[in-house]
């Protein structure tokens, strides 16, 4: 959280000796506040006074990194507590726990899903984010080669959970330095974690078995001896209980700019429930409330699709809905004598549209107008998506000039622009389509 | 030095009005069981901070006439109960909802437009069959809307329904219905914080005492405008606990109509491998679109398959336990 104004003049030397080009300390703090000065100005200001200062205009919560390379993914760096008050950042990273107790081949098997799954969303692409390994034989040596295992399958980055330090720095040595994740450090372990995690390029987890209090405690401890890279876990197990904890771990690193808790969160929706439904439902709640890693126990499709999905929503920026450019786009390589369609360029809109007329292996044109990334009714409604924009966009990309016929397909839901349209495009002949994406190939069918 | 945390709290000055669903004989209906939602000061099951006097309830979606269009998914999981509301409605009550949300579709099995007397007949058969309150929504054309609920307001007095959906467009009728024969209304705005208070406002300004109004802030399902239902609740939640009155309504979504409209709940065939099995990933959307609502407010969510009223049901006993 930044400094006010006053704040920062009790940190300077208050002589008022103008060299920073502002008649007084006071003046020249509040331009500091504003961020209108830099600190470099005063020749004058304090070492003490300096680091205090640097610390208070770091991020309130830190942006940790885990894994390398493309499958390198970023947590943290939040700064609202609603994502209406601008955005969030950084999508929580989603994992799946494998344990050193399974056989050779589950183990390879469950690597290699994660690694290939990938789903697309309007464009995006949407995966998993790394593996967590849980060293649960209790043995080094089997954790080892669970490690080398999934690591012959993949270079997701690995969440290493062990308490024993040794087992963790033969699972480190194992992943080969694609900068894991180390879970956790605990009141009984913390100093040996914090020795092997040392030079290791890895994040550290740390884990409090006794409420906030003594994750604040372990998180100073570590900070303190040089572990940069934290990732805090309050403990709590049950639903109810951790979705107060995450929020007070939120609202303490932002509102009152508390350093233990200026860290990412680890959850374990599988362990806050009995059931795999259970599982869903804490991860439901993880990724809107504040979770930066999500370590889940069972990997689906069913399941997968639906909540990268949901990270996707509570991820996309307020202010800007997801867009696709205007224009006249082309499927299963149409000719002169294809059915021309318009839409919105919304992308949501965009993709269920283009997605039925990729699958139809129907030749056709569509046309995107600029709707102002709203949806067919949303832009309806607000009068972004009416007969002058359609024919406005039928003009600006030449739609004609491809086509040796005059007809144009309306979105089912908007079938009153038809009369409208008609005037605006003179000679054309308007065109109803069906309400919904999903029975356009139908559609095409039957205008053949 | 062992750190002690103190836990900000919020103060909020705000609290979302209680609203009653259903009436008892005692009180001029014939319910066995009314519900009172709302009561909240704080946010969601934040216990640490406020109060939840009522936990959020589970209304089960059923239909008057064979829902024809559903996915096949929820077809499969309800059976022939889908052709008898009557029938449809105690398994509701069976698989544990708190109140049924009797849909009335505008046509009948027939496909012809339904009319004021069999809305009304409907209602009348739906209220013997349960003992549960009941809300009831017309098709969703303000016209129609009107024509059809006015008629259930007359046929069920004092039965203190829920009646919906109350637009800017038709709100007078359907208020003046409900006013006159002891009903609750839900007033229903796209999305937006203004437009919400502003119909709650219009409503209030015709002697609707507000503990007799519920807000629909319009449901986007997931991965279909999940994200900005979301964030409206939370700014309607927020400004009802810092104190603007006409935001204090408890709000209902109607989770399983969106979330069961979408291609992923329905579409079984010819859809990415990576979109995995049917009903697990239709169950698992409404699911995952009923919890984040319900963590942003939702006081009723209005569900449509079996398997995702028991999740939802642990979910909310969970959540309310401190
Ligand atoms: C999310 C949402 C919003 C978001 C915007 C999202 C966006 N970027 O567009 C927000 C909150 C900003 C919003 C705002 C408004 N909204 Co709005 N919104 C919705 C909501 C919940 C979902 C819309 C959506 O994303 N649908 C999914 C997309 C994919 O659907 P689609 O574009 O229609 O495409 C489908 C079909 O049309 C078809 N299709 C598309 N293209 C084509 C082309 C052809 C040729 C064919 C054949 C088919 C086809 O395929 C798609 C899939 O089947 C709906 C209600 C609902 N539950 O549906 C209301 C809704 C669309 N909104 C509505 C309204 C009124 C508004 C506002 C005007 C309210 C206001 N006064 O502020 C504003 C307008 C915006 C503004 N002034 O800035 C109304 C429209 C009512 C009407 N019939 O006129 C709706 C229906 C809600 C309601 N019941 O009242 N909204
Ligand atoms: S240079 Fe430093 S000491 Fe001098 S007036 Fe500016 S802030 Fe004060």
């Amino acid at each position: 959280m930044a400094l006010s104004g006053l704040q920062i003049y009790k940190l300077l030397p208050k002589t008022n000796c103008k060299e920073c080009g502002h008649p007084t300390c006071l003046a020249f703090a509040m331009k500091l506040a504003a961020k209108q000065a830099s600190l470099d100005d005063c020749p004058h200001v304090s070492v003490e006074a300096k680091e205090s200062l640097a610390a208070a205009s770091a991020p309130p919560i830190r942006l940790v990194k885990i894994g390398t390379g493309a499958r390198e993914f970023q947590v943290g760096n939040e700064t609202v507590m609603y994502r209406h008050e601008k955005t969030f950042f950084h999508p929580p990273g989603l994992a799946l726990r494998i344990k050193d107790t399974e056989d050779a081949d589950t183990i390879a098997d469950k690597a290699s899903q994660v690694n290939h799954y990938c789903v697309e969303r309007v464009g995006i692409d949407m995966s998993l984010n790394a593996i967590a390994v849980e060293n649960a034989s209790g043995d080094a040596g089997a954790f080892k080669q669970a490690v080398e295992a999934i690591r012959s399958k993949t270079d997701l980055p690995l969440v290493l959970m062990s308490d024993s330090p040794d087992a963790i720095k033969a699972a480190l040595q194992a992943d080969g330095g694609h900068k894991p994740l180390v879970y956790a450090a605990t009141t009984d372990n913390w100093q040996a974690m914090a020795d092997a995690v040392k030079g290791a390029n890895a994040a550290l987890a740390v884990r409090s078995r006794d409420g906030l209090d003594e994750l604040a405690d372990l998180a100073t401890k570590l900070a303190d001896a040089g572990v940069e890279d934290l990732v805090l876990d309050p403990g709590s197990r049950a639903l109810g209980k951790s979705l107060s904890d995450v929020t007070q771990l939120r609202r303490l690193a932002l509102k009152k700019n508390f350093r233990p808790f200026g860290y990412p969160i680890i959850t374990f929706p599988g362990e806050v429930a009995d059931t795999e439904e259970g599982e869903i439902v804490a991860a439901t709640q993880y990724i809107s409330k504040y979770a930066g890693i999500i370590v889940m126990d069972h990997f689906d499709p069913a399941v997968a699709y639906p909540l990268l999905t949901l990270r996707l929503n509570i991820y996309t920026d307020p202010q800007k809905p997801i867009s696709v450019d205007p224009g006249i786009y082309e499927f299963n390589n149409p000719t002169a004598d294809s059915p021309l369609l318009t839409t919105t360029n919304f992308s949501l809109t965009y993709f269920s549209v283009a997605g039925e007329l990729d699958g139809s292996g129907m030749p056709a044109w569509l046309v995107i107008c600029d709707a102002e990334g709203m949806s067919v009714l949303t832009a309806w409604a607000a009068g972004k998506f009416d007969a002058e924009t359609i024919a406005k966009a039928v003009k600006t990309f030449d739609v004609a000039s491809k086509l040796n016929h005059k007809k144009i397909v309306l979105p089912g839901h908007v079938s009153v622009l038809s009369g409208e349209l008609e005037e605006e495009l003179p000679g054309w002949e308007i065109m109803v389509g069906p309400r919904e994406a999903v029975d356009l190939p139908a559609y095409l069918k039957q205008l053949r | 030095m062992p750190e002690t945390v103190e836990v900000p709290k919020e103060r909020w000055t705000g609290a979302i009005r209680e609203v009653t669903l259903g009436a008892t004989a005692g009180e001029g209906g014939t319910r066995t069981r009314t519900v009172t939602v709302g009561g909240e000061t704080t946010l969601p099951f934040l216990h640490f901070e406020g109060s939840m006097p009522n936990p959020p309830v589970i209304g089960i979606e059923i239909q008057d006439s064979y829902p024809d269009d559903w996915s096949s998914v929820l077809k499969d999981a309800w059976g022939d109960v889908l052709n008898d509301p009557a029938a449809w409605a105690k398994k509701a009550e069976e698989l544990g909802a708190d109140v049924i949300v009797l849909k009335l579709r505008g046509t009948d099995a027939a496909g012809n437009p339904t009319t004021a007397k069999q809305a009304a007949a409907t209602i009348k058969n739906l209220l013997p069959a349960t003992g549960l309150p009941i809300l009831v929504r017309g098709p969703g054309q303000a016209e129609r809307d009107n024509e059809l609920l006015v008629a259930v307001a007359e046929a069920a007095p004092g039965e203190r329904l829920a009646l919906g959906l109350c637009e800017d467009k038709n709100y007078r009728t359907l208020v003046a219905g409900a006013l006159a024969h002891g009903h609750v209304v839900i007033a229903s705005s796209p999305i937006d914080v203004n437009l919400a208070k502003q119909l709650n406002i219009l409503i209030s300004d015709m002697r609707m005492p507000l503990d007799r109004v519920l807000m629909d802030p319009t449901t986007g399902a997931l991965g279909y405008g999940l994200e900005y239902t979301y964030s409206v609740m939370e700014r309607l939640r927020l400004a009802a606990l810092t104190g603007d009155g006409m935001t204090q309504q408890p709000m209902v979504c109607f989770v399983g109509e969106e979330s069961w409209r979408q291609k992923e709940s329905r579409q079984a065939q010819g859809v990415p491998g990576e979109w995995g099995d049917i009903e697990k990933r239709g169950v698992t959307w409404e699911t995952t679109t009923a919890t984040a609502l319900l963590e942003s407010g939702a006081d009723i969510v209005v569900l449509r398959h079996p398997k995702t009223v028991g999740v939802v049901r642990e979910t909310i006993d969970k959540l309310m336990a401190e």
